[in-house]
């Protein structure tokens, strides 16, 4: 397999650090989501 | 062509090997879902019911990411059919930004977790409708007759349609008549709005070989149709006034805003120009007919909370 130019290695490496905070936030208010919609539903009787 | 992007003077190896989450995002074209989004609000703010907030949030959500992975898997099903138009050229996957794999499993991903969520949060009924209008827009509207009829839009528009009856489903857990009726209107409303669109950007389609009504049938025929359905639409938008389903603001909103949009459209049922660029009266009932949806919409809500 041919190694990327450092130009390129750079951008993937930023890329997926982008991505890597992105999913993370996406994960915690997926948490905070599912901790709200239990409590709802357990209020609810549901 | 497996996996191979179209356009290769654009693609970076590091863009196909990692796509940046800007891409994902617009993967799930962010615009078409805003309208999708308030009409399926709309559904559910005018229901009659509780629902909590918490879950009502979700509801929505479930609604904008169902949008977002059908819009998804289109893109990934029309890479090559893309990377022909000027308008759609510089989406991820024919501007060479993403790998194809990463689009489609982004969205299958995405539409099973909406569908779960909706049904785990809300109820099943309301899921079961978002799971039929992704894979609606998906296997029936893209798959099938997109690139097959002239009248792709007319069935396919169901899709866009579905919305209210879910936000109203997800309140209700049912499907009474104002969601169906505000189904029908989407519905009709759909070939006038897509149609004075494709009026002007119909050599787009022709390029890239997409049999949409002004390409096939000629622009006289697109024009004629957009008046007829514009008919229909009319009938549907008063429909609701007509059932007693809605009150006097409703009625009056409608009424206005339906004249007008018939105003519109029968202008660009009259008019013969053919250069696109020169094609105003098509431009202004393509953008009228954005706001037309939102004001018809959010009629509906008010005089639900004030009549009912």
């Amino acid at each position: 397999m041919n190694a990327l130019p450092p130009r390129d290695q750079d951008q993937i490496r930023a890329r997926q650090r982008g991505r890597a905070i992105v999913t993370g936030l996406i994960l915690g208010a997926l948490v905070i989501l599912f901790y709200a919609i239990t409590i709802v539903k357990l209020r609810n009787g549901g | 062509m497996t996996g191979v992007i179209v356009n290769q003077t654009s693609q970076t190896a590091s863009g196909a090997v990692c796509a940046h989450w800007r891409d994902f995002l617009a993967l799930t074209k962010p615009r078409v879902m805003t309208l999708v989004v308030f009409t399926g609000l709309c559904g559910l703010l005018a229901a009659p019911g509780h629902i909590h907030p918490v879950l009502a949030f979700t509801a929505i959500l479930c609604i904008a990411l169902g949008a977002g992975a059908a819009g998804a898997l289109n893109q990934w099903h029309e890479a090559e059919i893309d990377a022909l138009m000027k308008r759609t050229a510089n989406r991820p996957l024919p501007a060479g930004r993403m790998d194809r794999q990463a689009a489609l499993h982004f969205g299958v991903g995405l539409g099973v977790f909406s569908v779960l969520l909706l049904g785990l949060a809300a109820n099943w009924l309301a899921a079961a409708i978002l799971a039929v209008s992704i894979l609606f827009y998906v296997l029936v509207y893209t798959v099938w007759l997109k690139p097959r009829t002239a009248q792709n839009i007319v069935i396919g528009g169901a899709a866009g349609a579905f919305p209210p009856l879910i936000g109203w489903a997800a309140v209700t857990g049912d499907v009474s008549a104002l969601p169906i009726a505000l189904f029908c209107l989407i519905f009709f409303w759909t070939p006038p709005h897509f149609w004075s669109l494709a009026l002007f950007v119909k050599t787009d389609y022709a390029n890239a070989g997409i049999p949409m009504l002004p390409v096939v049938a000629g622009e006289v025929t697109t024009r004629r149709q957009i008046w007829g359905y514009t008919a229909i639409m009319a009938a549907a938008a008063m429909a609701p006034v007509l059932l007693r389903l809605t009150g006097p603001i409703y009625g009056t909103t409608a009424l206005l805003l339906t004249a007008l949009f018939a105003v519109l459209a029968f202008r660009v049922s009259v008019n013969r120009e053919r250069d696109p660029e020169r094609m105003l009266a098509e431009r202004r009932l393509f953008k009228f007919s954005i706001l037309y949806l939102f004001i018809i919409f959010g009629a509906v809500v008010v005089d639900r909370w004030v009549y009912a």
